[in-house]
């Protein structure tokens, strides 16, 4: 191994390259299955590489998000990462995740379908009316999740210039200052605190109206804060993932011609080779969130002692060996498909089944009714985010 | 038990994501990766209810004595 044993490693291992994964992740799940890191700010951490210790760090009740609550919690940001939803155990998650879970239901979404088609189509129209080079990231993938996630909410897509920049908040590590960062959040949770006012007064058919009366309901179940925070992150994480993953799912079929031409010549397989691009696609920079084991738990061979944290990273579970043939190759046909990419356990994505449609309707058109895509300008030149808790293109001019 | 629920959950649609196993232990648990219900036929109770409608993948029906479907609503 590179490193000296004992010694934690810097975390992540190296900085973002594009959308590939650092090597020292399959050598880590070949010989150090768990293994010390550190990431920028918080306390020293181990890092689970394989799939079965990633899903029973994510799965098992024995690690809790809970505890991680008052622990100098290990992340990206200098900010302690707030409460919420993402820092509770069931029953407590529970109660929040029942909330919202019905707004996001397999049959819910399937019947936001053909409005997001609708969607689609029109952004394509608009950006074939403009012609050719045209930013995906700016006119298609933008767009396409926040207005559907407004719809859904019943958030104004007027007021999106406000909240999509506010919502940097959440996945920016250095892009934005700990000060702006605050500001922000403030201005986000200002925003939401004010829609939630709004029903009060005047009552609508949403998940955030929903949101509202069981808080009146059950004062004592619900706080106002945890109302107007769950409301936020719906929002912001509802769109802010989405509008990233689109271009990186573009990319990746654009740098990989022949599973393109496969996909187009099979269009029925486009719910399939989404998949595959959720396992292939590292979206994270690196995995965080860790779990706090409440027990002494062995894990990849270590026995962690109860009290100490544990990070998964899904990036490295999709691509085991043990689980996924020929991991580092990008199968869109592949069958058999059990990634993590969407997370594991109770903290599961909420919005999993509404990325998957967001992302079938909008890679699967764009691909059919433009099918002389092409990358507008030599792959060198296309600029990265950077200072996010995601790997995303800042611009993808495209041409067709 | 005519009062009883009938839990069910459809093996090719669970993700073996374990979200109902935390929410509702004492009504699920994970085997061989996929979800199962510890018992068919149930007391009524919010716990499967809430595992039911906080299923991603709605892979999990709960039906009343009656046949009909109480979640997910």
């Amino acid at each position: 191994m590179p490193d000296v044993a004992g010694v934690a490693r810097s975390y992540p291992f190296s900085p973002p390259d594009r959308l590939n994964l650092d090597p020292l992740y399959a050598e880590l799940r070949r010989v150090e299955p768990l293994t010390r890191v550190r990431l920028p700010f918080g306390e020293e951490v181990w890092l689970a590489t394989r799939y079965a210790d990633v899903r029973t760090v994510l799965g098992d009740a024995r690690f809790s998000r809970a505890a991680s609550v008052g622990r100098d919690e290990p992340r990206l940001t200098p900010r302690q990462i707030e409460g919420g939803i993402l820092s509770m155990d069931p029953p407590e998650h529970t109660r929040l995740r029942r909330l919202v879970a019905k707004a996001f239901t397999a049959r819910r979404v399937e019947q936001l379908r053909p409005r997001t088609r609708q969607i689609v189509d029109e952004l394509i129209d608009a950006m074939v009316a403009a012609g050719p080079p045209v930013d995906l990231v700016e006119h298609f993938a933008t767009p396409l999740p926040i207005q559907v996630i407004c719809e859904l909410l019943g958030v104004p897509f007027a007021d999106r210039h406000l909240f999509h920049v506010w919502s940097e908040a959440i996945v920016s590590t250095t892009s934005l200052s700990p000060e702006q960062i605050q500001k922000y959040l403030d201005n986000l949770y200002g925003y939401i605190g004010e829609l939630v006012q709004q029903r009060r007064r005047e009552p609508t058919d949403d998940p955030i109206c929903a949101m509202v009366q069981a808080r009146d309901e059950h004062r004592d179940r619900f706080t106002e804060q945890e109302v107007v925070q769950l409301a936020a992150g719906l929002l912001a994480a509802g769109h802010e993932t989405t509008v990233t993953q689109l271009p990186n799912f573009a990319y990746v079929l654009l740098t990989h011609p022949e599973q393109l031409a496969w996909l187009r010549a099979e269009p029925a397989r486009v719910p399939t080779a989404i998949e595959e691009l959720m396992r292939y696609v590292p979206l994270g920079v690196a995995s965080a969130f860790a779990r706090y084991a409440t027990e002494d738990i062995e894990v990849g061979g270590v026995l962690v002692r109860a009290g100490e944290p544990v990070i998964g990273s899904l990036s490295s579970a999709n691509r085991d060996e043990t689980v996924f043939a020929d991991p580092d190759r990008l199968d869109l046909g592949r069958e058999t498909n059990p990634h993590i990419g969407f997370g594991h356990g109770v903290h599961h994505c909420l919005g999993a089944q509404l990325a998957r449609m967001e992302l079938q309707v909008g890679i699967g058109t764009l691909i059919t009714r433009l099918p002389q895509l092409r990358i507008a300008v030599p792959e060198p030149e296309l600029t990265w985010k950077s200072g996010m808790i995601v790997r995303g293109l800042a611009r993808m001019p495209v041409a067709w | 038990m005519s009062t009883g629920w009938r839990v069910e959950v459809d093996a090719g649609r669970c993700i073996g994501s374990g979200g109902c196993v935390g929410m509702a232990p004492g009504h699920f648990r994970l085997e061989s990766g996929l979800a199962v219900p510890i018992a068919v036929v149930v007391e009524p109770t919010d716990a499967v209810i809430d595992a039911a409608e906080s299923c991603p993948v709605e892979a999990i029906t709960v039906r009343g004595g009656d046949d009909a479907l109480i979640a997910p609503a």
